[in-house]
């Protein structure tokens, strides 16, 4: 007599049927809105923990000799589309402004020469992709810190919001930072990489630097820093374009 | 023993009671393993899936595509590859490209079913290995302070005679052999399983740990030694993946010898602490 089905058969479709379940339970668990609600939560625990643990510390400097041959570019590589922008780059950036407003006493609009102009910092830093990867690069421009004085922040501002001239899958790239990093000394609005003006594809004209978190953090063609109380009622209102469409967490210090 | 008062050693000795059961684990140490059971493996498969966002480690303080990789999980059209200390190793199936529940070739480095979750999404996975990695790392830790203070620490504690070459090649023998301790002897750890577990506990899981923290940008302001240690931030993504990979092995070779022992026993000592010691080898009449 024939069996209907074989014993390895059987067994076979066993462990597919249990490795399937499995699966679909993991995938069902990792859509759970409760679950995620849970495990989001080890979030603020990083961001207390990290605070505790680091302070005011500087992120790590290096020497030139330890920078990376070559900087990997990544997320948006041009900001073209953004006619203004593309105005700009046109005129090599002389008539382009960083406008700083939203919760401040003294709104500024500050040239790439003003930027210029101010008290430099130059850094040898580690910038890590929340892909994994790591390139070291060299980066100058002035503090944040000293603008925010400058502008005289209100005492309601909690946020500060980098928008961006950049889409990303034709979305507007955006970030914000809290006031603990934005006056921290690694804190630097970069028009300068590896001694040379930033390029396209790096963010020109200007970058934030905030060395202390993930490369998603680090925005690029700076137009505006507007100072908010709070990150609610702004695009996703997730505080940046990788948490408001990916789920990245806003604090990236891990 | 006689006295009630008088606390039990540690390891439980002595003949076993007429039911043939000993007490063999204590509870702390089945809270762990079982607690273990769960974090290693959400650590382990929601790890997978984040490497699988770049397939490539470096060693050194930076690393990117532009530079050189020695470990590299890729593939050119429907060919998987592990490229690996300047060799290609043709994987398709197995890692770099695998056919999917729904019979389409995905081309990623681990494929869905090893991963948390099964689809790719590097933020979904970060969100559980970075909230497991509090329960792993805080287990640990507790367990290690309270076996120092319960001394079960000493269980552990590799003699000067079971380092003797003699000793261990003994053992090796019999585990070759599969001859398994009987009698008390299987109440005590034997010195491949000290090893094994010291290397477990004091290793690879801290190892994995640190190695974890140190990708940190924000520890890595607070603790700037850590990165020192490791040789930097891609060094220590490469030892967090081959300490990973140790505990893979240690899985593997830790299930084969539950099997071998005998399962139902190891499993049910390993829930509520009941053993059945194997019973010794009777006298030649009793053959």
């Amino acid at each position: 007599m024939r069996e209907p089905i074989s014993r390895r058969g059987l067994l076979g479709a066993g462990t597919l049927g249990v490795g399937g379940l499995l699966l679909a339970g993991c995938d069902k668990l990792n859509q759970n809105p409760a679950v995620r609600g849970f495990l989001a939560s080890a979030e603020d625990a990083h961001r207390a923990s990290q605070r505790l643990i680091a302070g005011g510390a500087l992120a790590k400097e290096f020497t030139e000799a330890e920078m990376s041959p070559k900087f990997r570019a990544n997320g948006s590589l041009t900001a073209a589309g953004n006619s203004e922008w593309e105005q700009h780059l046109a005129t090599d950036f002389a008539q382009w402004q960083l406008r700083v407003d939203g919760l401040v006493l003294r709104p500024l609009d500050l040239s790439l020469a003003a930027l210029k102009g101010m008290a430099q910092r130059s850094q040898i830093t580690r910038h890590d992709c929340v892909e994994g990867w790591s390139a070291i690069g060299k980066w100058q421009g002035p503090q944040l810190g000293p603008i925010l004085k400058a502008a005289s922040l209100l005492p309601a501002a909690r946020y500060l919001i980098m928008h961006c001239a950049d889409k990303y899958s034709g979305k507007p790239y955006y970030e914000s930072i809290d006031l603990i990093d934005g006056f921290h000394p690694q804190t630097i609005l970069a028009h300068t990489m590896n001694g040379q003006p930033l390029t396209v594809e790096h963010g020109a004209p200007l970058r934030l630097r905030v060395e202390r978190q993930l490369g998603y953090k680090q925005a690029k063609y700076l137009m505006r820093i507007e100072a908010r109380a709070s990150l609610d009622g702004l695009y996703g209102g997730k505080g940046g374009f990788w948490e408001d469409h990916s789920g990245y967490p806003w604090y990236a210090g891990v | 023993m006689s006295d009630p008062e008088v606390a039990p050693e540690p390891a439980p000795p002595g003949p076993p009671p007429p039911s043939g059961l000993v007490r063999r684990h204590r509870l702390s140490t089945r809270l762990w393993h079982w607690t273990n059971v769960v974090a290693v493996t959400v650590m382990l498969m929601s790890g997978l899936m984040i490497f699988n966002a770049h397939p490539r480690l470096y060693w050194g303080q930076y690393g990117a595509n532009p530079d050189h990789p020695w470990l590299e999980i890729g593939s050119r059209g429907n060919v998987g590859e592990l490229r690996i200390a300047g060799m290609t190793l043709e994987t398709t199936g197995v890692i770099g490209v695998f056919r999917n529940a729904h019979g389409q070739l995905m081309a990623r480095a681990f494929p869905d079913w090893m991963t948390l979750p099964s689809y790719y999404s590097l933020a979904d996975a970060r969100l559980w290995h970075l909230a497991f990695a509090w329960l792993l790392a805080f287990a640990l830790l507790a367990y290690l302070l309270w076996s120092l203070v319960n001394r079960h620490v000493g269980d552990l504690h590799i003699t000067r005679h079971e380092w003797s070459p003699a000793h261990l090649w003994q053992d090796i023998k019999d585990h070759a052999r599969l001859k398994f301790p009987v009698g008390e002897a299987a109440l005590r750890y034997n010195v491949l399983q000290k090893m094994a577990y010291c290397g477990v506990l004091f290793l690879l899981l801290p190892l994995v740990i640190l190695t974890g923290l140190t990708m940190s940008p924000g520890i890595n302001a607070g603790f700037p030694f850590l990165s020192e240690v490791f040789g930097g931030r891609q060094s220590a993504r490469s030892l967090h993946f081959i300490a990973a990979f140790g505990l893979v092995v240690f899985f593997v070779v830790h299930i084969v010898m539950v099997v071998l022992a005998g399962p139902y026993n190891e499993v049910r000592s390993m829930v509520t602490g009941w053993y059945r010691v194997p019973p010794e080898p009777k006298g030649p009449s009793d053959a």
